[in-house]
């Protein structure tokens, strides 16, 4: 099995496509995209065949790369995936191809515009299967720096401001989360508490019993650095704009993978190496958790902008994630797990739908459209279906990681957790007011002759429509993978006696 | 018995894919389509409840639908998806499947025409099957899956002329009620797993009454009960009903009339050892049922639109449904329920009838359609009277049960709503009838009166079908049937002990009487016109002006949700733009800011840069070095 | 006997002198010579630490070399930018070459 070597076969697709990018001509545009398309074909199908190739049954790392690196720093360049991060593998690499259609028709540099999307892919897929700290860290940084320019450049809506808010708040995050990172890396080297060897290896230093007082705030420290990404109150506020002003696809992305990055290493160094200081620092997750996701929730009920409504909606759905991390149970932090790829593939379908109707009508603004379900039915039918998965409607995917996060969190924080269920009432008002206002209503005769979505635009959307309805008949599976990648994690959390702070 | 009841499911919605997938472009096909699926599904239900009266042993199967194994402390979580096959459920699903194949039919004669006719279908097969599902479902969280489908596709058939403003704004508004309760209904239900451990109904059935905490337990059940509220549209969830009535009126007979909103009925006596193991809860059930009632029957007086009218009786009936569980019968609710299914499925096809003839709804303005529509006249008036509950007609007994019952456990207010209620139904039908159906034609401008004619076969014949089970349902819960039979409604659907059906007529009489003096004063406002209903209405202005604005509930709530809700979105987007950005934002501007002071200290003099860089050496030496000269003074 | 504290002496007192030349000239000349002087000094430093306390060694001898190539090496250019700047200003005044402020 490991003979296939799938891994750097995913990781490499993208590296080597925006590599041969660069000596295609730039008028070439169909060739660059057929690159583009290639490269995101190859990293699904491999991704995909990851995915059904993993074995349930004995659980834990698969697919293991050992390429070694700077051994001598403790530092190695290895791969590989469990049921936590390969379903976000695969998310990253359904969103690529999702987003490479999305951006079919781009005429704007387009060679620029794939190069820097097909660097930040493959830094997303790099975190997600490096299994060295920091390396992971450093595919953060890959993923994170082409955003700056792919807003610049291909952005709309006050796109200076946007890009360099990102920016910063998410570099000002990474600069805090490596303070930590270097302080269990000198943990590590401590030969009495530590290993006495230094090492990035994250199999090494899960085996470290840090001390409870490290863990209180180096816990707090990769919380606020990694929460950033997530994004936590109150520093969330870059999301906004950020996926507003970002083209299409990279909203999509945005919203889809490099949310996620947060909320993996949170779960992945933040509950795996420090229990104790997550379970102290827990009650203060689960209350801004909850600020995340009702206090935005009402803020979503009161944008102008489509994509301000769905931009804030991730925030809230991301909430829903802190909520499990924080309740610190197996339902609880496999629903948050499962539910980072519902909303990454909820949040791409929307936001690819929203571009959609700006490419066409060139406005975003609810107060301009009404009817449009008559001009555009199609696009009407998909928005319907990826607004009910938003609001949580049984059937698609979304409601079964929120549904679990909300077993788990009701056990450890129910009244907390019963005011975060509040939000599916919010979330459902603000969601169906906005399609009212598009989509239904009597039909504005000045999008007569809007041409609905059709041929490659029609892709994306049955695919990633597609995987929320059939996830949302069949979760057991799926949830079987990502229950078993948590496990180790929460295995070690059970036996924290420590309290929380309050 | 149970791939019967998985294919009695299924049927509807494999109907909806194919419509959706390739027969969207030939309506007749579509149709088709649909009414056979559904008439399959009529076949296997009737199948089942025979079976059921036959041998009543709930026959259950179930599968592992999810499962997230615990770890230490915490329960895990284990979903399963089933099956439960018992009287209950077989009674529900004929029911539904009749309904929902007479409406079909119906309705291939009421949408006649219309460009989404082959959507339309479509939504109804999703209808069927989601409502089917939650009528087999085994356990809380599937029947709280097909629950939030049933609301869509509610929110899809209400809102099917979308493109007209009040059907976009009325199921949104549906929609988002029914979230209100089901928001209680959700954190209820996964109380109750966190308490024993399984959504399944048969084991909770045995766990419940063993549970100690009753506070806790009533807790949950109140939650839960939400849910119900919602979908039944019993007080404050009741907005959304009437508003409803925009969708096209086939729908509002199968959905809003005869199955969707009695499944928060259904609900209620299916997880009715929930609420039986808590007193308070039951009887917080019969309040808000009977308060409901008499409500919605007073708003129901003055409304002028026909289906509005019955969209009130509706909540009205409803409401005396949970009366009867919340005295603790479930068997009279749900024998409510199967007459009220009937009745009120016709009264609303037949309002349909006459929509359809007429485009117009309010009823002041039809006259004298008993000649020209005879059939749905006069099967309008069977209902009627069966709704007002005559004597020997369906709903005199369910609506006898339930007054029956609400005596003999003691609620004697309650009963008395129940009969104040009776009175106002019986007088609000037959305003409608003796106005609509009996007014001479002089007195009415309009012109559409005049062209009425009766409708086609495909939608009269669903009428009298109805109308003979409106006259002939109730004798399955009457005394006579258990002569011939040996055997009645309350021996086949119960909790707790069987009850045989017999008649009090210290109680069916004064109901019947009451009834006959609603009809009368009926007759004499608005039948024989001694009084004038203007007058009358201008005697009782502050009342009827009340009444006319339902109580100002909707207004209360719009009211609530533009200056709590939105201005509560409102301050907190403000806080995010001005005070959370503003934060940020400060810190940026004040980086830059003293970074531009602090640029002035870069003179472009090298000496004067050389100079600090020699005195910041010497500085440091000098520290360094004071150790190796003595060191600072101690 | 002259001791290793007589050049140790000598030597600060010409880094002062360098010191003082460097950062109080005007002409960029004499500020230049300022600098020739201090980086002198310290090859007297250099040469003389050698001598007296690790004659077997060369490593000071050595640096002093060094000090005086990069010293003629960094006289070509800052004379090569001064004579540039006097091109333009026609004055060697270092007060008037501010060009790095802000």
């Amino acid at each position: 099995m490991n003979a296939l070597h799938l891994l750097p076969g995913i990781i490499l697709a993208p590296f080597a496509a925006a590599l041969i990018m660069l000596f295609v001509p730039s008028t070439a545009r169909n060739l660059i995209r057929g690159l583009a398309l290639a490269a995101a074909s190859c990293s699904l199908a491999l991704a995909g065949l990851a995915m059904f190739l993993y074995d349930n049954s004995t659980k834990g790392l698969q697919f293991v790369e050992h390429i070694g690196w700077l051994k001598s720093y403790g530092i190695s360049l290895d791969l590989g995936v469990d049921g936590l991060s390969l379903p976000l593998v695969l998310l990253t690499a359904i969103i690529f191809f999702a987003g490479v259609f999305v951006s079919w028709k781009l005429e704007n540099r387009t060679k620029e515009f794939f190069v820097y999307t097909l660097l930040l892919v493959g830094g997303v897929f790099g975190v997600f299967m490096s299994t060295d700290l920091l390396v992971l860290f450093m595919f953060i940084e890959i993923a994170v720096i082409p955003k700056y320019v792919l807003i610049l450049v291909w952005g709309s809506t006050r796109k200076d401001y946007a890009a360099m808010k990102y920016t910063l708040y998410l570099l000002s995050g990474s600069a805090l989360a490596f303070v930590g990172l270097f302080a269990i890396y000198a943990y590590a080297q401590n030969p009495q508490l530590g290993l006495g060897y230094g090492t990035f290896a994250l199999s090494d230093l899960g085996r470290i019993n840090f001390d409870p007082q490290f863990q209180k705030w180096a816990f707090l420290v990769l919380l606020v650095g990694f929460g950033v990404l997530v994004p936590i109150f109150p520093l969330h506020r870059w999301t906004p704009d950020g996926h507003s002003a970002a083209p299409t696809t990279i909203s999509m992305l945005l919203a889809g993978v490099i949310m996620k990055l947060g909320g993996y290493a949170i779960i992945r160094v933040g509950l795996g190496f420090f229990p104790e200081g997550a379970a102290y620092w827990a009650p203060v997750v689960a209350i801004l958790a909850t600020i995340n996701v009702l206090y935005i929730a009402f803020v979503a009920l009161v944008q102008k902008d489509m994509k301000f409504v769905v931009a804030n909606s991730s925030i809230s759905h991301m909430g829903f994630v802190l909520l499990g991390i924080a309740s610190m149970n197996a339902v609880s932090v496999s629903g948050a797990a499962a539910q980072m790829f519902a909303h990454g593939i909820m949040a791409a379908l929307f936001f690819a739908l929203v571009g959609q109707v700006y490419d066409k009508a060139h406005t975003r603004m609810i107060a301009d459209f009404g009817g449009l379900a008559k001009y555009m039915p199609r696009t009407s039918a998909a928005f319907l279906v990826v607004g009910l998965a938003s609001l949580g409607l049984p059937g698609l995917f979304n409601f079964v990681p929120e549904f679990s996060v909300f077993v788990g969190g009701m056990q450890r924080f129910p009244v907390l957790t019963a005011v975060s269920i509040f939000s599916v009432v919010v979330t459902a008002i603000y969601v169906l007011w906005v399609y009212q206002r598009v989509f239904f209503g009597p039909a504005n005769p000045r999008w007569e002759g809007l041409v609905d979505m059709k041929g490659v635009e029609v892709v994306p959307v049955v695919l990633l429509g597609g995987i929320l309805l059939v996830l949302g008949i069949m979760p057991g599976g799926f949830m079987n993978i990502v229950s078993g990648g948590i496990a180790p994690i929460v295995q070690r959390l059970a036996s924290v006696s420590t309290g929380g702070i309050f | 018995m149970i791939t019967l009841a998985i294919l009695l499911t299924i049927a509807p919605i494999a109907a909806y894919v194919l419509i959706v997938a390739f027969a969207q472009r030939w309506k007749a096909l579509s149709a088709g389509i649909a009414i056979v699926a559904t008439g399959g599904s009529l076949v296997i239900s009737l199948y089942l409840l025979i079976a059921m009266i036959g041998n009543p042993t709930p026959v259950h199967d179930a599968m592992q639908w999810l499962r997230i194994p615990h770890i230490g402390g915490f329960r895990g979580l284990e979903i399963v998806a089933g099956v439960l096959v018992d009287p209950l459920s077989a009674l529900m699903a004929t029911i539904v499947s009749l309904v929902a194949f007479l409406v079909m039919v119906y309705s291939v004669g009421y949408m006649k025409g219309d460009e989404g006719f082959s959507r339309y279908f479509a939504y109804l097969s999703l209808f069927t099957f989601s409502m089917l599902g939650l009528v087999v479902s085994d356990n809380y969280f599937m029947t709280f899956v097909f629950w939030e489908l049933v609301g869509l596709s509610s929110y899809l058939l209400i809102g099917f002329w979308r493109l007209k403003d009040a059907p976009a704004e009325a199921s949104k508004k549906a929609f988002v009620t029914n979230r209100w309760g089901d928001f209680g209904f959700m954190v209820g239900i996964i109380l109750l797993f966190l308490t024993f451990g399984t959504f399944d109904y048969t084991a909770l059935a045995a766990m419940i009454p063993l549970y100690q905490h009753l506070g806790f337990l009533a807790l949950i059940a109140v939650l839960v009960f939400t849910g119900p509220m919602g979908k039944s549209a019993q007080f404050p969830f009741h907005v959304w009903l009437p508003d409803a009535m925009e969708g096209p009126t086939p729908v509002s007979a199968l959905i809003h009339a005869a199955t969707m909103v009695a499944a928060g009925v259904y609900l209620v006596a299916r997880a009715f050892v929930l609420f039986h193991a808590v007193p308070n809860v039951m009887e917080l059930i019969a309040w808000i049922g009977g308060f409901t009632a008499i409500f919605a029957a007073l708003i129901a007086l003055v409304q002028k639109d026909i289906k509005r009218i019955l969209a009130y009786s509706t909540l009205s009936q409803l409401g005396y449904m949970f009366l009867a569980l919340g005295s603790g019968s479930m068997s009279a609710g749900m024998f409510h329920l199967t007459t009220h299914a009937f009745f009120k499925a016709l009264l609303f096809l037949g309002a349909g009838s006459v929509i359809h003839a007429l485009e117009q709804q309010d009823i002041f303005k039809m006259c004298g359609l008993a000649k020209k529509m005879p059939i749905t006249t006069w099967t309008f008036v069977i209902g009627s009277l069966s709704l007002g509950g005559l004597f020997p007609l369906a709903g005199f007994w369910s609506k006898d049960e339930i007054l029956l019952t609400a005596l003999k456990n003691g609620q004697v207010a309650l009963y008395w709503i129940g009969v104040i209620t009776a009175f106002l139904t019986a007088f609000y039908m037959f305003r409608l009838i003796f106005t609509a159906f009996f007014g001479k034609e002089a007195e009415v401008h309009g012109e559409h009166a005049h062209h009425a004619h009766e409708s086609p076969a495909s939608m009269t014949a669903p009428l009298i079908v109805l109308a003979v089970l409106s006259v002939i349902g109730g004798l399955v819960g009457s005394p006579w049937w258990t002569q011939w039979f040996g055997g009645s409604f309350g021996t086949f659907i119960y909790f707790g002990e069987p009850e045989p059906a017999h008649i009090d007529l210290a109680v069916a009489i004064p109901a019947t009487i009451v009834a006959l003096l609603g009809i009368g004063l009926a007759w004499v406002i608005y039948g024989a016109k001694l009084i004038k209903h203007e007058w009358l209405a201008e005697r009782l202005r502050p009342l009827h002006t009340l009444l006319e604005h339902k109580f100002y509930v909707d207004e209360f709530y719009a009211f609530v949700f533009k200056w709590v809700m939105l201005l509560l979105g409102r301050i907190l987007d403000w806080i995010d733009h001005r005070v959370i950005d503003g934060a940020f934002d400060g810190l940026g501007s004040a980086t830059r800011a003293g970074g531009g002071k602090l640029r002035l200290i870069q003179s472009g003099k090298l000496q004067s840069y050389a100079l600090v860089i020699f005195g910041a050496v010497a500085l440091v030496v000098i520290l360094l070095s004071t150790n190796l000269i003595g060191g600072f003074v101690k | 006997m002259i001791g290793l504290a007589h050049y140790l002496v000598l030597a600060a007192i010409l880094f002062c002198v360098g010191l003082l030349g460097a950062i109080a000239k005007k002409n960029a000349i004499a500020v230049f010579m300022g600098v020739e002087l201090m980086l002198n000094s310290v090859n007297l430093n250099l040469v003389a630490f050698n001598r007296f306390l690790h004659p077997e060694f060369l490593g000071g001898q050595a640096f002093a070399i060094f000090v005086i190539v990069v010293a003629a090496a960094e006289v070509s250019v800052g004379l090569a930018i001064i004579l540039a700047l006097y091109r333009r200003k026609a004055n060697t005044s270092v007060d008037d070459i501010d060009l790095l402020k802000w």
